[in-house]
This record gives structure tokens, C-alpha cells and sequence, in this order.
């Protein structure tokens, strides 16, 4: 493949400024509002990256109090997805589902996060019992929430209970206020609702930027992989803009606990608002960082022009784009929604970070969109990117490779508070079903739920966000659609479950791990359920070709797992740290970690907080969360071996069309890699043959990472390894260990 | 627009001026005397001749700065408000001529104002404010 160059001339001529607004309901949402409770606070900036409290909110008994960070959380729980863990673990018991009030909402941001001069430094980690997976699930998001949460003066919010009627929780950084306001009509849907919340709390045109609101819409609430959107002011566009914390049905929880927004007042940003004990280190590594942006992301992954959906075609040349449910890796039409058209759609003159600082500014937008569809048809809006996991599970994985309806679905799951992976994955899965006669227009209500109808993929999703017909059993995820399909009797129970792409109850993200076996330990055996951010090894084993040997893939299911689990223990995003490379990083001993990058955010952590950490005290940080996370589970019943199987699509071909569309490399396989001779064999047989070794090596590969990781062939963590970490100090932990021992 | 230029046949390098303007533009436009702290920075070569890192005004740092810290004022030059700045330092990072300087004593960095204080210190008349057009916004 050769590198695509930006062509400035080829830019749609697009204003980005024009859009519909919505703000003439302002009044109308006003009147329905009503202070249920308001608290005083002393608002504080964090030192060494702390505030040292962290704000609890029960919605239903409307207690507000604050609770100290101790040493031991900032020890052994670093701050994000750490503390939220810790907080959620303290808050539920093992019976605890995600619709109780007990099941908490934990957003908290991490040390690092605020840091204006790096790229990707203001993430906020949302953690919640998942109404997909029964499980903790936890979320890395943009958007301006946590940082400002931060700057006002705390480290995490605790959200418990579930209140009567709909409430937002507004927290006044500025003021040192805490208000639980009650809320009758008004918007649902976070484009609306958002852009609303922002004019009302800010006070005058220059605090837009100070405001940033979370909110999901309304299929969250009918579904149960409702998502968070995190808002942040775009200063070029004037609007509000969003990243979503997508995976795992948060906001549905949110919306169980009725909570319709949260929204933060924080001060105005400066750079050194962390106090850092080192900002000599920091601004120097951040200054170095933006050069290499400068330098390089134009000649690799161009990241500042199209995001991540450079991966699109990349994916598609190695046969390992998702088409089709994931049958096939590759499609004629890819060319319509790959870079080089996004390059041309997205607005290109405007600062695409979602956060301060961010160089690499991925989150791109495409305006002047006019929707075709639902109850905002006629409207002229701005939606994301798309992203590559939107362009590939919205799109390739479900036939559709209209641009404009890419972007619609995109929009849609956005306004409306779902999952974009999520909502892909599972269209793809109704779509086969619709493909192989398990599903038909009398089963979907009519839905002609053709491959690349997005017509009738919007008309679901409208459904579900009206809380009607087949879209709502479309909402319940894959998993939940499995066992309705087989309960009523429509279509073979193991076909069903090899070719529905979710594991834990969650669904696929968008990479075609069966060639790939790195990546299939990638998806299935990590902590939430399949998503690209603790393993994403498919671009390194594939493309790169960075672990070739058994040894190689069964370490990096070691490694990468905890070091990315470190991003969201601080609030950095995972994209900077390898969608850009030094110019000599290929030179250098283990490449594939990127090593001046990790090198980076050790100075960065260290220069924040004054604890001296080296790249080995990094995996150990993370390594103790991640194991404390898989006690978590297994406290929750799950997080054992048989909770790691995956679905036999995401190892090798369910079908004969899918054998046949790689019958070269796969008879090749049985030659080199079982040692038969595929000739005169039906494709029922050679599909028989892969299946067995597929399994069998998927198994291997089982054992041994978990005997990398320190746990038992059942997926336990051992005690040695417990103690090894520390986490031998939480006694409730060591008793869930002990029962599977 | 309002650009400062530089003749090199006309500077020596520093060789025989003691950097005056630079130091002149640390003490009256930046208010510290420190010469390193100036918007322009005049390096010599070893073997003859040198060089100067100095702001052209070209505009790529307005386009990347994400607070709209920067701006063109009426002359066309590109003037920072402190208010705005959020420290990101991206505006260092995308200078291709390392022109927006930083002194670790302030959160926000500097830059040239093309303000002429330096062109009437230099001894050989090697500077001057000169008015040229706005280059185009570029896609950065
Ligand atoms: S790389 Fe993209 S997602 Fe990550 S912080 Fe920057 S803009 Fe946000
Ligand atoms: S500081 Fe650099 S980028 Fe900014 S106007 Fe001057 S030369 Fe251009
Ligand atoms: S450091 Fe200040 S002026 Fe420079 S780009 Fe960042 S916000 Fe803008
Ligand atoms: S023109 Fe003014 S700001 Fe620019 S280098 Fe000279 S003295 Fe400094």
C-alpha cells in the first residue's frame, strides 16, 4: 500500500459553522427544572495531580458528602479505572446486578489527567456494574467532564441510588456549589440536551468552554447498551461536541438511576492547574511530542486528517476488515468510506483534540450533514469522523458503504446514547440472521434487514429509541438476542452462537480476529469483554508483524494488557501513544512497544506526582489493578476460564462460503500446520479439521497466558501472585480467590 | 502585515555586537534580562556566517492553538492572549522555524510582536520591520 497524501484542494467546501440550534427551547427546559438539594463545597485545584477527595452522590436519597483519598487507593489504585474499581467493589456485593441502586456510577479522571501539554491527557474512566455482562465494565472517554470534575476539586464522583423522577447534578467548580435539580420534559437526546445544558449553566458566551455536560438519549433508557456522552465546547465551530463512553451499557445504568445529565462548571484552564512537582519535564516531553506530530503524522498515520479511520484500508488490503458479520475481510465498495474520502468529508481548517493539547487531534468531524431519517430529519447537523471502529461496524461489517448513511447511523447511536461498536455488531448479527432465513420481514416486524439496507438499520434504531418493535429486541445485545432466536425456535442453536460475536455478554469490536490468533486472546481473554483497549494486537501481529512465534503472542497477551490497563489508571489516552512513531523507532530493540513513548509517560507520570516510577513499575501498577479487576469478576460469578471461550466465528470460518473465500490459505494450513493433505477432502471435512485445531490452539493459548499472568488453568489469579502484587492487604479479596483454589 | 526581517549581509552574527537585540527585546518587551528570553535568537556558525531563529509571522501557530489564544491583530501580527492560553505549548511544537519561545519561569509562552524594538538597537542596521502580505491560511 502506498501512503495517501493530503490533498487540501480536494476538501468538501463545507461551512462548519452552520448547523441547527437548538436553543429556542432554553425557556421550556427551564421551567421544568426544579433545585431538589444544594450543598456547599470549598472548590480546590489538585496537587501532585490530586485533589485528595473524591465526591459521592446517592440520587435517590440525595446525601452529597465528600470521602478522602487515601494513600493506600493512591498506592495500589493509581487514580481512573483504579479508584473506580476500588469505589464500585466497596459499593455492591457479589448478588448486586447492574439495576440495583447500590450499583454504582464511578467517573473518575486519574493524576495525569488535566495535563494541557501532551497529547491525550484528559480522559475520564467510567466504571459500572454492566447490564451486558453482569460484570465490572469500564470506559476511557474525552470530552472536557473529568479534568474540569478535577479542577473544581475532585478526584472521582461516586453516583449511587436511583431517583424517582429525572435529576441532573450540577457541580460549580467556580462557585463551590453542588445542586441536584429535578426535571420534568424537556430533550432527552444529548445533541439537544447538551448543547441546552451548556448555554444554561455557563455563565456568558467566554464560560462556554468551562462547561462540559454528560448525557446519554433515548434508547438508553429501552436498551441495554445505552452510552455517555462527554461533552466539550468546540471554540472554532461553536457547538458542543461529544466522545462517548461507549462499551458496556453505562448509560443505560444511567438512565435506570434517572439521572438525565450530569453537568461541571469548572474554572478557566491554565497549564499548570495539576501543580506537577516537575513541569520543567513536562512541557519539555510534551514540546518533543508535538514536534514528532509535526514531523511524522503526515507521512504515517495522518491521524490530524482523518483520525483513526486511516486503519479502514489498511484493514481491507490484509483481508481483516469485518464485512459482512465478519464472514469476510475485504469488500469491493471499502474504497467508498476508507481515508481518502473521510479526508475529504471531514472539516479540515478546525483544532480536532478533545482535550488541551492533544496534537494528535483524532476527533474529526464531518458537517453541514442533512438527516434523512427519524425525528430530527431536515436538520442540518455535525457528527464525529467517522472513527475507524464506527466506519467498520457501522459500515464494512454491515454492508452499508453510503457515506452519508454512515455518518446518519453514526449520528443516531450518538444523539441517542448507544453503543456505535455495539449497535454495529449486533446489525451485522440480525443481518446474517436475516441472510440465513433465522430471521425474516414477519420475524423483525417487517424490517427487510437486507446486507447495506441502512434504511432499515436506521428504522431499528429508531425503533429502540421509541422503545418499540424488533429495535428493542435488537437492544438487548447480542447475547440476549441469541437466546430469544434460539427460545423461539428460529434457527440452528450452534449455528446461533458461532456466528453471534460477543463474549461475557459483550459484543465484538471491529477487527476479524480468525486470522489472527494473537488478537483472539486479544478479545476474549480480557477483563470487560471484547474491545480493542486491552488488547489491540491485531495491527502488530498482521500488519507489522511484530510477534510472530507462539511464545511472542501469549507474551504480548501479557504485557499489552497491562500496560494499556495504565492509560486509564491516569487518565491518558491509548492513541498517542503509538498512532505516531519516532522517525527511528523500527531501529530500536523492541519496537513494537514504541520504547521513547513508554519512556514518555514514565517522566510524565513521575514529573506529575513526584513518585519515581521506571517502565517496569508501570506494568506492576497496572498489574495490580488488572488482577484486582479479575477478582472482580470472578466475585460477580464470572472471570473464570469458561468466561474466556469465544464465539467460533472470531476463531476460524462457521461457514463453507467463508472457507471458500480463503480456500488457498487454508488449505495450505492443514498442510503446514496439521500436517494432512487437504486434497480430495470436502469443505465439510477441511472445515472439520480447522475447527479441531483452531479450538485446540485457542486452548493452548489459553494455558499459557494465564501461567504468564500468575493464574491457575481455571483463570484464577493465585495467591502468590495476589501477594506478589499487595493485593494480599484486601482480605475480602483473598477469600474469592481462596473458593476457586 | 508587520514582519521582521533579518540582512545577513549586513549582521554579523553577534560577533562584534554583543547581541543587542536581543538583549534589548528580552529587557523591553519581555521585561527580564535575560538575552535567551528574546523572540529572536541569533546563532553564528563556526566557520563564518550564522543564522536567526525568528517569527515571520506566517500564522501556522494561530491555526493550531486550541483555546484561540492567537490572533492577528489590525497589522497582521500574531499577538497571544495571556487569558486564553492554556500552556499546551503546541504553538512551540508546529513552528517550523522555533520561533515561539518558552521561559521555564512563565506558564505561557512568547513570541515576537514585531513591535521594531530590536531593529533600532542593532549597530549594523541588520533589522527591519518591513510590510508584506498575509500568507493563506494553511491546513495544519
Ligand atoms: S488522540 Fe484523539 S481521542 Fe485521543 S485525546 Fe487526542 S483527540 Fe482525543
Ligand atoms: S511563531 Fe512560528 S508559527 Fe507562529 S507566526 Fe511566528 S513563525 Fe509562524
Ligand atoms: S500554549 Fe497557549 S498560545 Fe500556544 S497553542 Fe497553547 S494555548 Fe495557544
Ligand atoms: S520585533 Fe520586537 S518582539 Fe520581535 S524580536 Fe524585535 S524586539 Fe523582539
Amino acid at each position: 500500500m502506498s501512503q495517501l497524501v493530503f490533498d487540501p484542494s480536494k476538501v468538501m467546501d463545507i461551512d462548519y459553522t452552520k448547523r441547527t440550534e437548538y436553543l429556542d427551547r432554553l425557556e421550556a427546559l427551564r421551567a421544568g427544572m426544579r433545585t431538589l438539594k444544594e450543598v456547599p463545597f470549598h472548590p480546590s485545584l489538585p496537587d501532585k495531580g490530586y485533589t485528595n477527595r473524591t465526591l459521592y452522590v446517592n440520587v435517590d436519597s440525595l446525601e452529597v458528602k465528600e470521602k478522602p483519598v487515601t494513600q493506600q487507593m493512591k498506592d495500589v489504585f493509581i487514580g481512573g479505572r483504579g479508584f473506580g474499581l476500588y469505589q464500585l467493589w466497596n459499593a455492591v456485593k457479589p448478588t448486586t446486578r447492574w439495576n440495583d441502586p447500590e450499583n454504582e456510577i464511578v467517573i473518575s479522571p486519574g493524576p495525569v489527567a488535566g495535563m494541557t501539554q501532551y497529547a491525550g491527557t484528559g480522559k475520564s474512566l467510567v466504571v459500572s456494574l454492566s447490564p451486558q455482562t453482569d460484570i465490572p465494565i469500564d470506559s476511557n472517554v474525552g470530552g472536557f467532564y473529568g479534568p474540569l470534575l478535577k479542577f473544581s476539586g475532585f478526584d472521582g464522583l461516586e453516583l449511587q441510588g436511583k431517583a424517582a423522577k429525572d435529576v441532573i447534578l450540577f457541580v460549580d467548580g467556580v462557585k463551590g456549589i453542588i445542586r441536584l435539580e429535578e426535571i420534568e420534559g424537556g430533550p432527552e437526546d444529548s445533541h439537544v440536551l447538551a448543547e441546552l445544558l451548556t448555554h444554561l449553566y455557563a455563565e456568558g458566551e467566554k464560560d462556554l468552554p468551562n462547561v462540559s455536560v454528560v448525557s446519554t438519549g433515548a434508547a438508553a433508557k429501552h436498551s441495554l447498551i445505552g452510552m455517555l456522552n462527554f461533552s466539550f465546547y468546540d471554540r472554532r465551530r461553536k457547538c458542543v461536541r461529544f466522545k462517548q463512553a461507549g462499551r458496556g451499557g453505562i448509560g443505560t445504568v444511567f438512565r435506570d438511576k434517572r439521572i438525565r445529565a450530569l453537568v461541571v462548571r469548572g474554572p478557566k484552564v491554565a497549564g499548570d492547574m495539576n501543580h506537577p512537582v516537575d513541569p520543567e519535564t513536562i512541557a519539555k516531553t510534551g514540546i518533543k511530542y508535538h514536534k514528532e506530530i509535526r514531523e511524522n503524522d503526515g507521512s504515517q498515520c495522518m491521524m490530524r486528517r482523518n483520525g483513526t479511520a486511516h486503519i479502514v484500508e489498511i484493514m481491507d488490503a490484509y483481508d481483516l476488515l469485518p464485512v459482512h458479520n465478519f464472514q469476510y475481510g475485504s469488500h469491493a465498495d471499502t474504497h467508498k468510506i476508507d481515508s481518502a474520502y473521510w479526508q475529504q468529508r471531514c472539516t479540515q481548517a478546525t483544532v480536532d483534540g478533545c482535550w488541551y493539547g492533544c496534537s494528535m487531534a483524532c476527533a474529526k468531524g464531518a458537517d453541514g450533514l442533512v438527516l434523512r431519517t427519524g425525528p430530527y430529519q431536515g436538520d442540518m447537523v455535525t457528527v464525529d469522523g467517522p472513527e475507524y471502529e464506527n466506519a467498520a461496524g457501522l459500515g464494512s461489517n454491515c454492508g452499508v458503504f453510503d457515506p452519508d448513511y454512515l455518518l446518519e447511523l453514526n449520528f443516531y447511536c450518538d444523539t441517542y446514547g448507544i453503543c456505535t461498536i455495539t449497535w454495529g455488531t449486533l446489525t451485522a448479527f440480525v443481518m446474517e440472521c436475516y441472510q440465513r432465513g433465522i430471521l425474516n420481514k414477519e420475524r423483525t416486524g417487517g424490517l427487510e434487514m437486507t446486507w447495506g439496507n441502512a434504511e432499515a438499520d436506521l428504522e431499528m434504531m429508531h425503533q429502540l429509541a421509541r422503545g418499540e418493535g424488533f429495535g428493542k429486541i435488537a437492544g438487548m445485545g447480542v447475547k440476549k438476542m441469541k437466546e430469544y432466536l434460539i427460545k423461539q425456535g428460529w434457527g440452528d442453536p450452534q449455528l446461533i452462537n458461532d456466528i453471534g460475536m460477543e463474549n461475557k455478554g459483550l459484543e465484538y469490536s471491529q477487527y476479524m480476529s480468525k486470522e489472527s490468533l494473537a488478537q483472539q486472546g486479544g478479545y476474549a481473554l480480557t477483563n470487560k469483554g471484547p474491545q480493542h483497549d486491552e488488547a489491540w494486537l491485531i495491527f502488530m501481529d498482521m500488519v507489522n508483524k511484530q510477534i510472530p512465534t507462539f511464545e511472542d503472542k501469549a507474551e504480548a497477551l501479557y504485557y499489552f494488557p497491562l500496560f494499556r490497563t495504565w492509560f486509564g489508571l491516569n487518565g491518558f489516552c491509548k492513541l498517542p501513544w503509538n498512532d505516531v512513531v519516532p522517525a527511528d523507532n523500527s531501529s530500536q530493540p523492541e519496537a513494537h512497544k514504541v520504547p521513547e513513548h513508554v519512556q514518555n509517560y514514565v517522566d510524565l507520570f513521575s514529573a506529575t506526582t513526584g513518585v519515581k516510577i521506571d517502565k517496569e513499575e508501570l506494568i506492576v501498577q497496572s498489574a495490580k489493578v488488572y488482577n484486582f479487576q479479575r477478582v472482580f469478576n470472578i466475585r460477580m460469578g464470572k472471570g473464570l476460564r469458561e468466561h474466556d471461550a469465544a464465539p467460533y466465528r472470531s476463531l476460524g470460518p462457521v461457514t463453507k462460503e467463508e472457507y471458500e473465500s480463503r480456500a488457498e490459505r487454508y488449505d495450505q494450513q492443514i498442510i503446514t500446520e496439521m500436517g494432512l493433505d487437504p486434497a480430495g477432502k470436502s469443505t465439510e471435512e477441511k472445515m472439520a479439521l480447522h475447527r479441531t485445531w483452531r479450538t485446540d490452539r485457542f486452548s493452548k493459548l489459553m494455558d499459557s497466558v494465564y501461567a504468564r499472568r500468575g493464574w491457575t488453568s481455571n483463570g484464577v489469579p493465585t495467591l502468590a501472585r495476589l501477594k506478589e502484587l499487595g493485593l494480599d492487604a484486601f482480605p475480602e479479596v483473598v477469600e474469592v480467590v481462596k473458593q476457586h483454589l | 502585515m508587520k514582519q521582521l526581517v533579518i540582512d545577513f549581509q549586513k549582521c554579523d552574527a553577534g560577533r562584534n555586537c554583543n547581541h543587542e537585540c536581543e538583549l534589548e527585546c528580552a529587557i523591553k518587551v519581555f521585561k527580564v534580562d535575560d538575552p535567551a528570553q528574546a523572540a529572536l535568537q541569533i546563532k553564528a556558525y563556526e566557520d563564518g556566517g550564522g543564522k536567526a531563529v525568528l517569527c515571520d509571522q506566517c500564522g501556522d501557530c494561530v491555526v493550531v492553538c486550541p483555546s484561540e489564544a492567537l490572533k492577528r491583530n489590525k497589522l497582521g501580527v500574531v499577538m497571544i492572549d495571556k487569558q486564553l492560553c492554556v500552556g499546551c505549548y503546541m504553538c512551540i511544537g508546529f513552528c517550523e522555524k522555533d520561533a515561539f519561545m518558552r521561559n521555564p519561569d512563565w506558564i505561557v509562552p512568547h513570541k515576537c510582536t514585531s513591535c521594531g524594538v530590536c531593529v533600532k538597537v542593532c549597530p549594523h542596521g541588520a533589522l527591519s520591520i518591513v510590510d508584506v502580505p498575509e500568507p493563506a491560511v494553511r491546513i495544519i
